[in-house]
């Protein structure tokens, strides 16, 4: 019982929820456990039935299944019109005016081969036409680090995309939010990036029965918090939410109790919310796995200091993040690189000078 | 130990080799070339080395001590081989992600490339790049090149425009990952779209083929004709990586009629045996010492320590005095040398 309640707090829902969902008079609302993969691949499926003008483009995503099976299926559905392979060449993207394409990167490592599209001919068109020409396209794929894959392979692009006006940029964490936020992404008028994550694909978490709806999305620019707490507020994005919520539970048994807040949106950020909770807690620690310089922690550190809740520090902002080199292969070298449990729980204890 | 002595097998012999397809070009390499004994030999043991290290790689892998990406060379031996028959170590050479091949006939030991696999301090890149990234003198990788489709284009321009030694080899294995080139590619000529740069469309099976071909375009390098393009036919055995069984979009029937009839290993045994230039025993007792010395290296690689952690921020920079690395948070202050 006590495991199946940290479920339920842990994907967000507050007590009262799961206690109502215990209720047998009415139909019992259920719960499933469905993995990021599948969470991205019914998005899709939604979206690809919703709107004809949708379409999925991107290497091996249409007979081979995808690279990494996001698209399985959807080829042998919706056919070679609506589901296309395309050679190995980043800067096929089609900004076909009218249609509403779905780009998938194989790696963002590789959007760099098309980087010039994206924010040149993508996040710049509305702005440069005045309005009268928009770009209603999305893409998607994995970012940042994987496991073993080596400096070429493992960067991640938050910050890069994050810094263009013009562009939105999302980042889920758990299977709601990569449901809900590709939806969205989809549906928007608007270039918007979507960074997901290959080694969170397989895991699998709670879909409450609203985001098992074909209408379920989150809104772009809302962050969420995932758990409260009165010590330290905690800010991340992806992967490291989970990583962030881990060493949570750990600091809780030593009496601190941390406000895990899960961007889900880099651009534009909800630095409200952030400010909020640190008007509350007085201590903010920012986790990412991108480089420190210039990056997402950087630019948190900025706005809160810009903004009201820079009055509240009872400490200066403390950034956890990837160490600043290229990503090394070997398993030690790499486990070292990456923002890992222990240097959350170390950071915070420093932050709050215990 | 062979009751014939050396002194009965034929010292060279002439071979009939398939013509090349020429594009922009007067006239193609030889089709009849000389094999001595010894570099029919060295062919053989140099072919078998690498398949054999591909081979332990692929069971390392599936043992996972082997991480990350890994792609297997095993079929495209005659490639790699053949070229650096015909070129100097003082050339330079650059290759995509397929890289353990190139790796060896530049210099490489096996030890070091098992190692560098294997993500241990004794790997040729000291454990740091791993499969995809392996470097050694006038060899640079190793990378992560995707297609890259408009940059060669661009690239063949400047080379054509200003007469650039330089030979492009397109390898061309029929597929692109899971995609065959018919799927892929508006030509599947890849030898005609230089445009501008003369072409060659080799047999890649064939270590001669691909050796004579060779010969013939560094010999248009040198003598400052300019640039060239090579497209060696070859194929892989292996998946385009170990995540990729191969056999979803290829039958298995297609990799095993390749295997049967065109091996470049069993192609080159074949001809040495029927002229009597080596004997079954002999080309045996090669296979035996490959065999040790994978074993060997497997060994090292295996048992060798990964690197130490003092190593993490090293080597991002050139020539700069000792440099301080941010860790995972403020207090985390790394130092890195050159």
């Amino acid at each position: 019982m006590a495991a199946s309640l940290r479920c339920f707090l842990r994907s967000g829902k507050n007590t009262v929820s799961a206690l109502q969902r215990r209720d047998f008079h009415r139909s019992a609302p259920a719960a499933v456990q469905m993995t990021v993969r599948d969470a991205l691949n019914q998005a899709m499926d939604e979206e690809l039935e919703r709107d004809e003008r949708v379409f999925l483009l991107g290497e091996e995503v249409a007979q081979y299944d995808g690279a990494y099976k996001v698209s399985r299926g959807l080829w042998k559905k919706y056919g070679d019109k609506r589901i296309i392979d395309t050679p190995i060449s980043e800067i096929n993207v089609l900004l076909q005016a009218g249609l509403r394409p779905i780009c998938e990167f194989m790696t963002f490592n590789f959007s760099m081969q098309a980087i010039d599209q994206i924010i040149n001919s993508a996040a710049k068109t509305y702005y440069m036409s005045a309005g009268l020409q928009s770009v209603p396209i999305v893409f998607r794929g994995p970012n940042g680090a994987s496991a073993g894959v080596a400096a070429q392979h493992s960067q991640c692009f938050a910050a890069w995309y994050g810094h263009c006006p013009g562009l939105k940029v999302v980042s889920p964490w758990n299977s709601e939010d990569a449901k809900g936020l590709l939806k969205s992404a989809i549906r928007d008028e608007n270039p918007v990036v979507v960074l997901e994550n290959e080694l969170l694909y397989g895991v699998p978490f709670e879909m409450s029965e609203e985001a098992q709806s074909k209408d379920f999305t989150i809104p772009i620019g809302k962050a969420k918090i995932e758990r409260q707490g009165n010590s330290i507020t905690l800010v991340a994005h992806s992967r490291y939410v989970g990583h962030c919520l881990d060493a949570a539970a750990v600091l809780a048994k030593e009496g601190i109790e941390c406000e895990v807040i899960n961007l889900r949106t880099i651009r534009p950020m909800d630095v409200e919310t952030i400010e909020t909770s640190v008007m509350k807690t007085n201590h903010l620690v920012t986790v990412e796995g991108g480089w420190p310089q210039f990056g997402i922690g950087a630019e948190i550190c900025a706005r809160i200091m810009e903004g009201p809740a820079f009055n509240y520090l009872d400490s200066p902002v403390t950034r956890v993040t990837g160490v600043d080199i290229p990503m090394p292969y070997a398993k030690i070298l790499e486990d070292h690189s990456l923002p890992q449990v222990k240097d959350i729980i170390f950071s915070v204890k420093k932050t709050l000078n215990i | 130990m062979s009751a014939r002595t050396y002194a009965d097998f034929t010292t060279q012999a002439t071979f009939e080799i398939k013509k090349c397809d020429v594009f922009k070009l007067d006239e193609g390499p030889a089709t009849q070339v000389v094999l001595t004994r010894d570099e029919g030999l060295q062919y053989y043991r140099t072919m078998q080395t690498m398949r054999r290290m591909e081979l332990k790689a692929d069971q390392l892998y599936k043992q996972k001590i082997i991480r990350g990406f890994c792609h297997l060379y095993d079929g495209q031996e005659a490639c790699a081989v053949g070229i650096e028959a015909s070129i100097n170590l003082s050339d330079h050479l650059i290759t995509a992600y397929r890289a353990h091949g190139y790796t060896y006939t530049r210099g490489g030991t096996v030890k070091e490339i098992m190692a560098e696999l294997t993500g241990r301090r004794g790997g040729i890149a000291k454990g740091k790049g791993g499969s995809m990234h392996m470097y050694c003198k006038h060899f640079y990788g190793g990378n992560g090149i995707v297609g890259a489709q408009g940059q060669i284009f661009e690239t063949y321009n400047m080379a054509a425009l200003w007469k650039l030694p330089v030979i492009f080899i397109c390898e061309n294995n029929r597929y692109g990952m899971g995609t065959s080139v018919e799927r892929a590619a508006a030509s599947t000529d890849y030898f005609k779209r230089g445009e501008f740069i003369p072409g060659l469309r080799v047999d890649g099976m064939d270590v001669l083929c691909v050796r004579e071909a060779t010969r013939f375009a560094a010999d248009h390098c040198r003598s400052g004709k300019g640039p060239i393009l090579m497209e060696l036919q070859t194929y892989r055995y292996h998946g385009h990586s170990m995540s990729d069984p191969g056999v979803s979009y290829r039958t298995r029937e297609e990799i095993q009629e390749v295997r049967s009839k065109s091996d470049p290993i069993s192609m080159l045994k074949d001809r040495m045996l029927s002229n009597n230039m080596a004997s079954v025993e002999e080309l045996k007792e090669i296979d035996v010492e490959v065999r040790k010395e994978i074993e060997d290296a497997a060994q090292f690689a295996t048992t060798d320590p990964e690197p130490p952690l003092e190593e993490l921020c090293n080597h991002i920079f050139c020539d700069m005095p000792s440099l301080e690395v941010r860790g995972t948070n403020p207090w985390a202050k790394l130092k890195s040398v050159s």
